[in-house]
């Protein structure tokens, strides 16, 4: 955690701070209870905790962790999937390092390739087409996961490998959507969310337009965010105008990255490989409609899950974990029973603790925002 | 994963295929250019440019002052060496 003193412009986080405090007094709601502000992403998650913003915020304000980190929304049958694909003979299957030690019901990806199973990090699906080139006798399969900012590199990989008529690599497609998953999170009866931080990255790829309906619909703010702790203070500053304000608007802060209409070539890479899935599951928050893709049929040769057979079992998150609960922030991390004890980023039951981008794993290294608050003020 | 990591376009390796070396902090590797090739920036005029790579593609061009900005923050958060590492490793048993 870092103070003020120590960010890149200490004089602008501090004004913004105070900013900040000023608002919540004009805020009828936070006499009650607390603003409740979800970042959606991951990387913020991570940005927030790094450099101790929570703590800095009033007690007025809360920051809800969202489902924003692809690795810790997996759930276990699609872990268990990758590790019955990995162990098929003859078969290099390769993914991006976040993903090697997500708990299995039996083992994740790190322990089967302990255990014998060609399961190979790589950077880039290039690398893993690059891979399916040098090794023709086997069978290169990729772990395709990740919100909008993924799905790009991996459709471009799908269609390079078509047009290269490389046959033995093959896409095992996790991707998932960021529209319908907030949609679910805003139409949950258990949820009190004031405004949104929208992401940076996917934004890039989608733009601004898709987030219209929450400020028209729902009548939440939501600011797309850049990473830096300024960019976060001031996205949060601007959230808090608009419910001073009165307004429900979709805000672009981070707009030296992310045009207001995305990227078109992304997009239409996207949109020739991929459709949506009827639903989709995810680790703690079930299944919800349309919030995955697959691959449209005019690439069934390069889709894994068509091109082998999958167990695509559903396995029920352990008891003892509480992933859900806290995705949703309805508890906080250390409020899970397992937290710290049966689970540590060591030992990882639930996903949560396994990313730095998970909420748990956070809350493990960086410790509890409002009790260092506390700490601070005595 | 999703932060991706900033770089600077050295020169066309594969045209056909648009692929460049890209220099991130000194490590050269070859990154797919398509999101940011369209009529209006051709593959050559990418030559120079800063770009946030992510996961082997470059996924929107940025101003050198942004990227060294997002250089600082992923380097405190600890990622721009966790990607490096897994740009260097990559493909490795
Ligand atoms: S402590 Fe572990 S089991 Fe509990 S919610 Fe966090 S990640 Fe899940």
């Amino acid at each position: 955690m870092k103070y003020v003193d120590e960010f890149r412009d200490p004089e602008k986080a501090r004004s913004l701070l105070k900013e900040i405090n000023r608002l919540v007094t004009e805020i009828d709601t936070c006499k009650d209870r607390p603003i409740y502000i979800m970042e959606v992403c991951g990387g913020h998650t991570h940005s927030i905790f790094r450099y101790g913003i929570e703590g800095m915020l009033p007690k007025e304000i809360e920051l809800i962790h969202g489902p924003g980190c692809p690795v810790c929304v997996l759930p276990m049958g699609r872990v268990d999937d990758c590790v019955a694909l990995a162990e098929m003979p003859g078969t290099i299957f390769t993914t991006f390092g976040d993903a090697m030690r997500v708990p299995g019901s039996k083992k994740s990806l790190l322990q089967a390739k302990a255990d014998g199973a060609d399961v190979r990090m790589v950077y880039s699906p290039l690398d893993a087409l690059q891979l399916a080139k040098e090794n023709p006798d086997k069978e290169v399969v990729f772990f395709g996961l990740g919100f909008e900012t993924t799905m790009p590199s991996t459709a471009f990989t799908v269609l390079q490998a078509k047009k290269d008529g490389i046959n033995n690599f093959s896409l095992f497609c996790n991707h998932i959507t960021i529209i319908p998953t907030v949609k679910a999170i805003l139409d949950s009866p258990d949820m009190q969310i004031d405004g949104f931080l929208g992401p940076g990255h996917v934004s890039m790829v989608i733009g601004t337009r898709p987030y219209e309906f929450i400020a028209s619909h729902y009548k939440r703010p939501l600011v797309v965010a850049g990473f830096e702790p300024l960019d976060v203070l001031h996205s949060v500053w601007m959230v808090l105008m608009q419910i001073v304000e009165g307004r429900a608007e979709i805000e672009n802060q981070y707009a030296r990255i992310v045009p207001d209409e995305g990227n078109d070539e992304a997009l239409a890479a996207v949109a020739e490989v991929f459709e949506l899935r009827e639903f989709f599951e995810w680790r703690g928050l079930g299944s919800i409609d349309h919030s995955g893709v697959r691959m449209r049929k005019e690439f069934v040769a390069f889709d894994a899950e068509r091109k082998f057979t999958v167990p695509d079992i559903k396995i029920a998150d352990p008891k003892s974990c509480q992933c859900g609960e806290v995705l949703k922030g309805v508890i906080k991390p250390f409020d899970c029973k397992v937290f710290g004890k049966a689970c540590t980023p060591e030992t990882p039951l639930g996903a949560l603790m396994v990313s730095s981008e998970g909420a748990c794993a956070a809350y493990y290294q960086y410790g509890d925002p409002a009790r260092m608050r506390e700490l601070e003020k005595a | 994963m999703c932060l991706g990591i900033p770089g600077q376009v050295v020169e066309i390796s594969d045209a056909t295929r648009k692929l460049a070396m890209v220099d991130v902090s000194g490590i050269k590797r070859e990154v797919n250019l398509a999101c940011i090739v369209n009529e209006d920036h051709t593959l050559d005029e990418c030559i120079g440019d800063w770009v946030l790579v992510h996961v082997g593609f470059a996924m929107s061009r940025i101003d050198e002052k942004e990227a060294a900005l997002t250089m600082e923050v992923l380097r405190e958060l600890g990622e721009a060496q966790e990607e490096i590492e897994a740009m260097r490793l990559s493909g490795q048993r």
